[in-house]
């Protein structure tokens, strides 16, 4: 059972990933400052260190949301289950959700649906999960607006070359740390999911930190998903918001790094994307003339909105079924059914492929680009 | 605990303000120093330094190239020193 629990948690890491190489590489690979592959496999790598850094944002998962005294394992396998899919389900559409806001919304739903909502810590919930939700992006973009001002006012009598170039390396070691603060961030969500599971096991005791098999473990899991890439957000955040050049690239990717590594360390479980795309529209707010797409920007702030309370409801839909069921093979069921959606999914995506072939071709509207394309690829 | 904890929201704007938009922009004056000098100029050839002239980063003046070392070297070292806070406060030594 825990084994299984533990299974979940890791593919759940493993789609964090995947859904969330975007926030770090999708400007880099927009602006060509880095190849597709190699941004990718960059990402990973440092995902894993990052998973490393700090253990901060484990802490609030693990001690700071739900009354862990509820907790069963089968609660947890049901909140993951409601995680997993709402991020495959966003990664479809292209919308770069927040997978720390499925993996909470998951967690909270099975808990709400096992033993009501008494059991779940709102005031935690509020103060270290929505209101940075609130916050975060528009903190970062106003940095990555400022930056975006700074960098141009700067650079302005350089050549257009020597802009070009020297900020692509800029961006390079700007991506590089969003990276890095995505392993300090989102590794760490699943790492209190662990956590909270060992403890509700009986394995671990209350407010124990994450051991450190855990740590390994899920650093690499979300460096697999990384380096796996997933590209059709990639295309979303790199090119259908705002067209970017390497110095906005570069002055979103700081204001990334910077906001997510701070909060991380005050114990925020923000969100990697929702920081991301705030830096992202910040840095077209900050150049004269840059236009951004609304209506994609929109288009992702209603998934936002919707993400916990779908989450949860899958969460709970997951525990109610389980819970009739009963024991190991509720938890089976569950995780059966929940392969088959992954399946079907994937399956759909099949249809309108994105991959590192077509992730920067003109933006048409859709998520993925017009058909021919992909069959020359 | 309050509902919003004002000290740390402050703090991650002020410190996001230096770390996330300074730090380019210095690295941005790091460049703009680097390229002053002749070879960064519209009619540069493509010289020993190799590669389309157009890109050139390096201009040759030395006093450019003097203060783009230290900018760079500034930012290094605050995101060596960031990264080392970040540890520092993320592994407290001892939990309750």
């Amino acid at each position: 059972m825990l084994v299984l629990v533990v299974i979940t948690a890791l593919c759940f890491d493993f789609t964090n990933g995947f859904h969330d190489t975007g926030n770090a590489m999708a400007t880099s690979i927009a602006t060509g400052a880095l190849g597709p592959r190699t941004a990718v496999a960059i990402s990973g790598v440092l995902n894993f260190v990052g998973a490393f850094l700090s253990l901060a944002v484990a802490a609030t998962i693990a001690s700071g949301l739900v009354d862990t005294k509820v907790v069963t394992l089968t609660v947890v396998a049901a909140g993951l289950a409601g995680g997993i899919i709402w991020n495959l389900v966003t990664w479809l559409f292209g919308i770069p959700s927040s997978s720390s806001h499925a993996l909470i919304g998951g967690v909270i739903g099975s808990v709400m649906a096992a033993s009501g909502g008494s059991a779940v810590l709102w005031k935690g919930l509020v103060s270290k999960v929505i209101l940075p939700a609130v916050f975060s992006p528009l903190i970062a973009g106003l940095v990555a607006a400022v930056g975006t001002w700074l960098l141009y006012r700067i650079s302005r009598s350089m050549t257009e070359g020597a802009r070009k170039h020297g900020f692509r390396i800029g961006q390079i070691g700007s991506a590089c740390m969003v990276s890095l603060a995505h392993g300090t961030n989102d590794a760490q969500k699943t790492m209190g999911v662990i956590t909270l599971a060992l403890i509700a096991n009986g394995t671990l005791a209350a407010k124990s930190n994450a051991p450190i098999w855990v740590i390994v473990c899920c650093a690499l899991a979300i460096s697999l998903g990384t380096y796996l890439g997933g590209w059709r957000v990639i295309r979303t955040l790199g090119k259908g918001l705002v067209e970017i050049e390497s110095p906005q690239g570069m002055a979103a990717e700081s204001a990334s790094a910077a906001i997510i590594l701070l909060s991380s360390s005050f114990g925020y479980s923000l969100s990697t994307t929702h920081v991301a795309t705030g830096s992202i529209i910040g840095t077209g707010l900050g150049k004269k003339g840059a236009e951004v797409r609304w209506n994609v920007a929109g288009r992702m702030a209603t998934a936002w909105i919707f993400t916990l309370p779908s989450a949860a409801i899958v969460g709970a839909a997951a525990e109610a079924l389980a819970h009739s069921i009963g024991g190991t093979l509720g938890v089976v069921v569950d995780l059966i059914i929940l392969a088959a959606l992954a399946g079907f999914i994937y399956y759909r995506s099949r249809g309108s492929k994105v991959d590192h072939n077509n992730v920067n071709a003109e933006w048409t509207g859709g998520v993925a680009p017009e058909p021919a394309e992909t069959v020359a690829a | 605990m309050s509902w919003i904890n004002l000290s740390a929201l402050w703090k991650i704007v002020v410190f996001g303000l230096v770390a996330g938009a300074g730090l380019p922009a210095l690295f941005a004056g790091g460049l703009y120093t680097l390229s002053w000098g002749p070879r960064t100029g519209k009619l540069a050839t493509a010289g020993a330094d190799g590669g389309e002239d157009s890109d050139a980063l390096v201009g040759g003046n030395v006093l450019g190239m003097v203060l783009a070392a230290i900018a760079f070297l500034i930012v290094l070292a605050a995101i060596g020193w960031g990264i080392y806070e970040v540890y520092q406060i993320g592994h407290p030594a001892v939990k309750k």
